[in-house]
């Protein structure tokens, strides 16, 4: 105790790579199956196949792009591997009716939400800024200014609170909204903003916090002096910290998490502890700043290996499942690999495509006119 | 004149105005810093809140990036917000919003997502205030390729425009000139047919010298011409109106028959509204021109203490200044 309250290391303690004793896990990284007293539920068979499926096609989906970027396919690529338990736990926590507002590296919610990932490739090819709907998939664009988003989700969910869509007790009608960003967006003004914004409405929004250690080259330790979660109480929501790395767990967590939301009970903030096995993106070179040893401790605790460990401890799959799960990742592969290259160029005219909902005189003729110029060369043909 | 008519100010006509949009249409919300009981530091929102509610206006925490942030997510859930931007000075903490999410949603999302949001921000000096309370920011949100930005200069204008902007489907910057607030009163008839929002309007006709103001200045540039006419001087005055998209077939033809044009605007000279416009007119109506586009403004300085500001602010012996500088080309 001091002057100022109480010693902040005697109510934090010590960072702890393993995630503290606050890590909320249901399968540890071993693959056995664990009990939590608040979180706890049963999984059905098909679920946790479900979930081992969509891991392997969401790793699938990250090392065939991180190739298609090695060939030039790709002009870049944000690389999610290791981060797959956090997506998809979060992801299949959703109800249709839930909308998600993701970061650029949302590809695991993104196959969760039913959305092609051959779309994903379009903004990393350079052929657009993300081609599908949002509404379609109540999944919003990318959005690569870092945390902005959490302020777009909050409002979204003010939205829902005014259509009546919050806490009437019906499961087909209660929504809530979950904001993914990163510990390196924690520190962004938007984030907090958006934390305040959200306890002050009590919004129906989850902020879903992918700790992976690392933004860029600057560890989580350049973001924050204490747990993430716990930022919330200051904000005046709950905050818990969850192993980002065990789909169950975070299944569960989000889950909970989101139901507050649609019940009415306001914002959560959930941080997914996990971390960053691949680099930043295609463009980044991490043996520039993190030792390999703290890449091969966490490689044990791979979020497939565990489930795939459980599912054969217990016999709920046979090798027939596995060879199908890999096949269907092998043709996902190739399909992309096709796809990629099938992508549409944009053409020169689509610039001016959009930019208002109501076109304007000017920029029309500056359409026109740039047309007329292409137009003028030899041999072209409009 | 019909019966509806009365006599009217600017923070009148744009009260009234905010309140038809809203009963008008049930997912217009209203959003801003004291915009509720107290009815905004301007008295623009006065009584919204007592009469629409508190889920449809909004006060808010104070954090700009956070009002225009969350709007986004309203409007992509089908609202219509009307945020208030309490002092031009404060919209710099909500400038990435604006820029990069507000500005370029249509465009990412290939017209998927539509951003019918109006940005209220009071702007421009002369009443005496501190710093940051004065500024006049217009040319930073012109520049941005998926805004529209307006400005209003009179209370019939305030009405309908404010209303109009409401109705876009598109951003818009909605600049009011907050020195005439609770100046001048002018007759509103609510029963007549505004002018479409995007278009400018001469507002005195003159033969000798074309006058572009907008916002705060259209008053200096109407002062500046009656002035001038006692000297035998026919001045023609336009209110733009609409900065983006300039609406430039008024100006050119205009400036077809004056040969002369003087650009009237509180901000600075350099970069602003008056270098495109110099720009415009010089690739338009070249071989109309008599002389070269001046350009009066504020000074290439920050915004001076307020006891000076009159000294930075463009008056009607800087515009008269440069009217006899361009007569003598």
């Amino acid at each position: 105790m001091t002057a100022f309250g109480p010693d902040l290391a005697e109510v934090f303690g010590p960072s702890q790579q393993d995630g503290g004793p606050e890590l909320i896990q249901l399968l540890t990284p071993e693959g056995e199956r664990v009990h939590h007293p608040e979180f706890d539920m049963d999984f059905t068979e098909e679920q946790l196949r479900g979930f081992y499926r969509d891991m392997v096609m969401v790793r699938r989906i990250d090392t065939e792009s991180t190739a298609l970027q090695r060939h030039g396919e790709l002009g870049i690529w944000a690389q999610l591997l290791g981060q797959e338990a956090a997506q998809v736990g979060a992801g299949r926590a959703l109800r249709t009716q839930d909308f998600v507002f993701p970061t650029y590296r949302e590809h695991g919610v993104a196959w969760c939400r039913g959305l092609d990932p051959l779309k994903l490739l379009g903004l990393f090819r350079g052929v657009d800024h993300g081609d599908w709907d949002p509404e379609e998939y109540n999944f919003g664009l990318y959005t690569i200014v870092i945390g902005a988003q959490t302020l777009h989700a909050t409002g979204y969910a003010m939205g829902m609170q005014r259509d009546g869509a919050v806490g009437t007790g019906d499961p087909e009608r209660d929504s809530a909204v979950i904001a993914h960003f990163g510990d390196g967006a924690s520190s962004q003004g938007d984030v907090n903003e958006a934390f305040i914004f959200a306890a002050s409405y009590n919004a129906p929004v989850v902020f879903f916090c992918q700790n992976n250690q690392w933004a860029i080259s600057e560890p989580i330790e350049r973001q924050t002096r204490i747990p993430l979660y716990q930022r919330a109480l200051g904000f005046g929501f709950p905050g818990v910290r969850v192993d980002g790395n065990d789909v169950l767990a975070t299944y569960a967590v989000t889950q909970a998490a989101l139901q507050r939301a649609r019940d009415g009970q306001g914002p959560t903030f959930v941080e997914a502890y996990t971390y960053r096995m691949g680099a930043h993106t295609t463009t980044d070179d991490p043996t520039r700043y993190r030792l390999s040893g703290d890449v091969e401790s966490w490689k044990l605790k791979d979020p497939i290996a565990r489930v795939e460990a459980y599912l054969k401890r217990n016999g709920l799959a046979d090798t027939a499942f596995f060879e199908e799960v890999a096949g269907e990742a092998a043709d996902l592969g190739a399909r992309l690999r096709d796809g990629v290259k099938a992508l549409p160029d944009p053409q020169p005219l689509d610039i001016f495509g959009n930019v208002y909902a109501e076109e304007t005189d000017e920029l029309r003729q500056q359409h026109d006119e740039f047309a007329a110029y292409l137009d003028s060369f030899e041999g072209s043909h409009a | 004149m019909s019966d509806s008519a009365q006599k009217i100010t600017l923070a009148k006509g744009l009260n009234m105005g905010l309140r038809k949009a809203m009963e008008d249409d049930a997912k217009v919300l209203v959003m801003g810093e004291d915009v509720g009981k107290l009815g905004g530091v301007f008295r623009i929102t006065d009584g919204l809140q007592k009469d629409f509610g508190e889920d449809r206006v909004i006060d808010s925490p104070l954090a700009e990036s956070g009002i225009v942030g969350t709007a986004v997510g309203m409007a992509m859930r089908g609202y219509r917000p009307v945020v208030e931007i309490q002092f031009d000075g404060f919209v710099y903490p909500a400038y990435d919003q604006i820029v990069c999410q507000v500005a370029k949603i249509h465009f990412r999302s290939k017209g998927r997502i539509k951003m019918p949001m109006v940005i209220r921000i009071p702007f421009g000096g002369g009443i005496g205030a501190v710093e940051h309370h004065s500024e006049s920011p217009e040319a930073q949100f012109a520049h941005t390729p998926g805004l529209k930005v307006v400005a209003c200069s009179n209370p019939v204008d305030g009405y309908w425009m404010i209303q109009q902007a409401i109705a876009c489907d598109d951003p818009v910057i909605f600049l009011e000139p907050k020195r005439q607030y609770h100046a001048d009163k002018a007759e509103l008839d609510e029963g007549a047919t505004p002018a479409p929002l995007f278009t400018s309007r001469v507002v005195r006709q003159g033969q000798d010298v074309t006058l572009l103001a907008y916002g705060p200045t259209v008053k200096t540039a109407m002062k500046a011409a009656e002035a001038a006419s006692g000297e035998g001087r026919s001045l023609e005055v336009i209110d733009l109106r609409t900065l983006s998209p300039l609406d430039m077939e008024p100006v050119l033809a205009s400036v077809r028959r004056t040969g002369r044009a003087v650009v009237v605007h509180e901000a600075h000279v350099n970069l602003g509204m008056g270098a495109e416009l110099a720009a415009r007119i010089t690739e338009q109506c070249f071989y109309s021109l008599e002389a070269p586009v001046l350009r009066v403004g504020g000074f290439d300085t920050p915004y001076p203490a307020s006891r000076i500001e009159e000294e930075w602010l463009p008056d009607l012996d800087r515009v008269l200044d440069a009217v006899d500088r361009t007569l003598s080309f």
